[in-house]
């Protein structure tokens, strides 16, 4: 008993102050691409053609990230010849619609929006969410399960994963829908009761990931169920999960 | 005819096609068999387009891998399982992916549920449509017997499967594990590659050992392409894979200890993983080590003033962790429950081929870093990390010793890194050898991660094999489970804590 009492004053009180502050990032952190199109040569589609996920479109504007399929990796911003594109440590990535997924230069990015006030009567104080892995790596499933430690302590926002789809108000999903989990994945979400929602988390599950090309998997979550919260990442950090989860809640303002 | 008829090969090395001895069906089973007898392992057995099936057999003790392959007459042979029980999910595996029936296997089912790429039947006669675990299980029947049902959506944040146990009150006396829900194709995506994307299908195969998949990817690609990486980079890598392994452990320890109702280690543990995971993350942005390696180097390298940073990090991570470990093996509340729980014998964990964590907590003496070293673990060796009784407690106290051995290499490693220049930037490899075989060995903080490439007469992958130790070890969590209480079942699975996915790829 004493050894953990004196471990418990040494190891100290450790819950993170978010989200009155922030905590601090690590600096080769990728949060939302920055573009700037100005600095693009005529004809250049180095980013484009480097992208292992084809999520950069050349728009009328310049390069379009389409953040339902970055991976978040590095490859882009270092083929291109003028440091037009550039990761920023911005977090907040999250948002409600598919369309608001991609990045367009010289437009604002559309965050995630807080739910209607009649599901946030219902929800908002207390969200209990099923966790549904349709074929996800365990990386988002890790990332996901970090937010109940007492670092984060998922908790005191009265947020909770729940055991069972009928003590929930809402699925969070992982994973490209494999076509192996898309009917078990169906039974969970008929097995909640309503009023529901959909939270899709990692780039698996907003569009297949760095599967979205095969055939055994579906494309993401949204082929399936419809989706109120997107959150891009591979796989997200965790505070990019819960300032989705927050702004979902209306719990957060830009 | 015994495994001497196969070809030695060094982990990572490269061999002509036509340097790998093709020996007829009965020579190469009679050459598996006998290696396995005198105490190999069956690290891979695979098949390939035309009727081909290679074997990888590692001897252990004498370091080195054996290789060799056959051509099938037809899409049938006599099955190895009924005498090397390691060959199970192998055998299984070659019959669903090629349509060849490996004839008297014993447990002969599907294992991931989708039908053979090539133009043969599924030989169970299943279609597009067949779902996974959607077949006849074991049953014991019996007055008082009853079947318990578990997945594929479990009650926690984890991946699915299906566990069906035959039970009679609260004893199991069987439990058979239905997998195949996470399947998304690697193996068929890589075909052809290396693609742009394979490098990330990699890293994706477990995802939470990006670096071991990662790393084994790569040393099949530099290897191919005939490149070999400074020593330093390799010691950038090791730092890598020790990060992981550390932060996985103290992961699982907390959870271990969650399991068993002990809540001062379980949440401390939860916290000071994280601590690990952001030590992975300042050198590449990324808590699971994404992007961090690349065929020929370092995506992100760690130089010396990141390396000096580190440092002091390190050592707060480690002070915390040793404080909260030591907790547990101070509660014998717990103790009790792990060393009750979950034993494995280590005649069994041969049998069928175990590896990583739950072999050496049967005693089993095997570790890929220090038989078939590889990069940093050449130069400065680890030490197999033991234990013997085989049950709950054996993994934990394994885990355990590992993480002291990995925080070891680690300070050494940053030591050493914050004293030398970082490499200059590497180029695209050049193109990988036509006709070739190469074999890539990790030992991730599961066990070890095996990597197969064979290429076509233009460099690319005719055949690319990925190996999970999940997929030696999920049998080994049926078997540990045997006469258990269905209530020690999580403590039991956690113990091992298998992936999913990488059973799946």
């Amino acid at each position: 008993m004493m050894h953990i009492l004196l471990s418990r004053w040494r190891q100290g009180h450790r819950t993170l102050p978010y989200p009155k502050e922030l905590p601090t990032l690590p600096r080769r952190f990728r949060g939302l691409p920055k573009i700037q199109a100005e600095k693009c040569p005529e004809g250049c589609r180095v980013c484009a053609e480097v992208c292992p996920t084809e999520a950069i479109h050349l728009g009328a504007k310049g390069p379009e990230v389409n953040l339902g399929r970055c991976l978040f990796c590095p490859d882009c911003s270092e083929a291109c010849p003028e440091g037009a594109i550039e990761y920023t440590q911005d977090h907040c990535l999250s948002v409600s619609s598919s369309e608001d997924l991609i990045v367009i230069p010289g437009e604002a990015f559309r965050r995630a929006e807080a739910m209607g006030a009649e599901l946030k009567r219902v929800l908002g104080r207390s969200l209990k969410l099923r966790v549904v892995s349709a074929g996800g790596c365990n990386g988002c499933e890790v990332d996901v399960n970090v937010l109940g430690t007492l670092s984060w302590d998922l908790g005191r926002f009265g947020i909770q994963f729940v055991a069972s789809p009928r003590h929930a108000d809402g699925l969070l999903i992982t994973g490209p829908v494999t076509r192996h989990m898309e009917l078990a994945l169906r039974k969970t979400y008929d097995a909640v009761p309503h009023p529901k929602i959909v939270i899709a988390v990692g780039a698996c599950a907003l569009q297949g990931g760095p599967f979205f090309r095969q055939d055994e998997q579906l494309g993401g979550v949204s082929k399936v169920l419809p989706v109120d919260l997107f959150v891009p990442g591979c796989p997200p950090h965790p505070l990019t999960i819960l300032d989705g989860l927050l702004r979902l809640l209306g719990r957060l303002k830009d | 005819m015994s495994s001497q008829a196969m070809r030695v090969i060094l982990n990572g090395q490269t061999l002509l096609l036509g340097e790998v001895p093709e020996l007829p069906i009965q020579a190469f089973r009679d050459a598996i068999l006998e290696g396995t007898r005198s105490g190999a392992r069956l690290a891979c057995l695979c098949a390939a387009s035309d009727l081909r099936l290679f074997a990888v057999l590692a001897g252990d003790a004498e370091k080195c891998l054996r290789v060799a392959w056959t051509r099938l007459d037809g899409p049938r042979y006599p099955a190895l399982t009924p005498e090397c029980p390691q060959a199970h999910l192998f055998e299984r595996e070659i019959a669903e992916q090629f349509g060849i029936i490996p004839e008297g296997h014993p447990w002969f089912k599907p294992v991931r549920y989708h039908l053979p790429w090539s133009d043969q039947p599924s030989p169970w006669g299943r279609d597009a449509n067949s779902l996974p675990a959607v077949m006849d299980f074991f049953k014991v029947s019996g007055e008082e017997v009853h079947e318990v049902s578990v997945g594929p959506v479990h009650a926690g944040v984890i991946e699915p499967g299906h566990f069906r146990f035959q039970c009679h009150g609260e004893t199991v006396f069987h439990l058979e594990i239905a997998l195949g829900f996470q399947h998304r194709g690697i193996e068929r995506a890589l075909l052809g590659g290396p693609h742009p994307l394979s490098l990330k299908q990699a890293e994706t195969a477990s995802g939470d050992s990006s670096i071991a998949h990662a790393w084994a990817y790569c040393r099949i690609l530099e290897s191919l392409a005939g490149v070999e990486v400074s020593s330093r980079t390799d010691r950038v890598r090791g730092v890598a894979l020790e990060l992981e392994r550390a932060a996985n452990h103290v992961g699982d320890l907390g959870a271990l200890s969650g399991d068993a109702g002990f809540l001062p280690t379980a949440s401390y543990c939860g916290r000071i993983r994280g601590d690990w995971l952001n030590l992975s993350a300042e050198v590449c942005g990324s808590r699971l080590g994404r992007d961090w390696l690349k065929p020929g180097g370092l995506h992100q390298d760690l130089g010396p003033v990141m390396a000096t940073h580190l440092g002091p990090r390190l050592a707060q991570a480690w002070t915390d962790t040793k404080d909260a470990v030591e907790l547990l093996w101070g509660a014998a509340s717990v103790m009790i429950r792990f060393e009750v729980a979950g034993r494995l014998e280590a005649t069994q964990a041969r049998e069928i081929g175990l590896v990583g964590i739950p072999a050496r907590a049967c005693g089993i003496n095997v570790d890929v870093r220090k038989d078939h070293p590889y990069g940093p673990y050449r130069d400065h060796p680890i030490k197999a990390s033991l234990a013997e009784s085989g049950n709950v407690h054996a993994r934990a106290w394994v885990r355990w010793l590992e993480l002291i051995e990995s925080q070891r290499f680690l300070a050494d490693s940053l030591g050493a890194l914050a004293g030398s220049d970082p490499d200059p930037r590497v180029g695209p490899l050049p193109s990988l050898a036509a006709d070739s075989l190469c074999v890539s060995l990790t030992e991730g903080w599961r066990g070890e991660v095996l990597h197969l490439a064979l290429t076509d007469g233009q460099g690319r992958f005719a055949r690319y094999k990925i190996v999970d130790p999940s997929f030696h070890n999920w049998f080994g969590v049926a078997l540990a489970m045997r006469g258990e209480q269905i209530s020690d079942f999580p403590l039991c699975n956690k113990s091992f804590n298998l992936s999913y996915c990488g059973h799946d790829l």
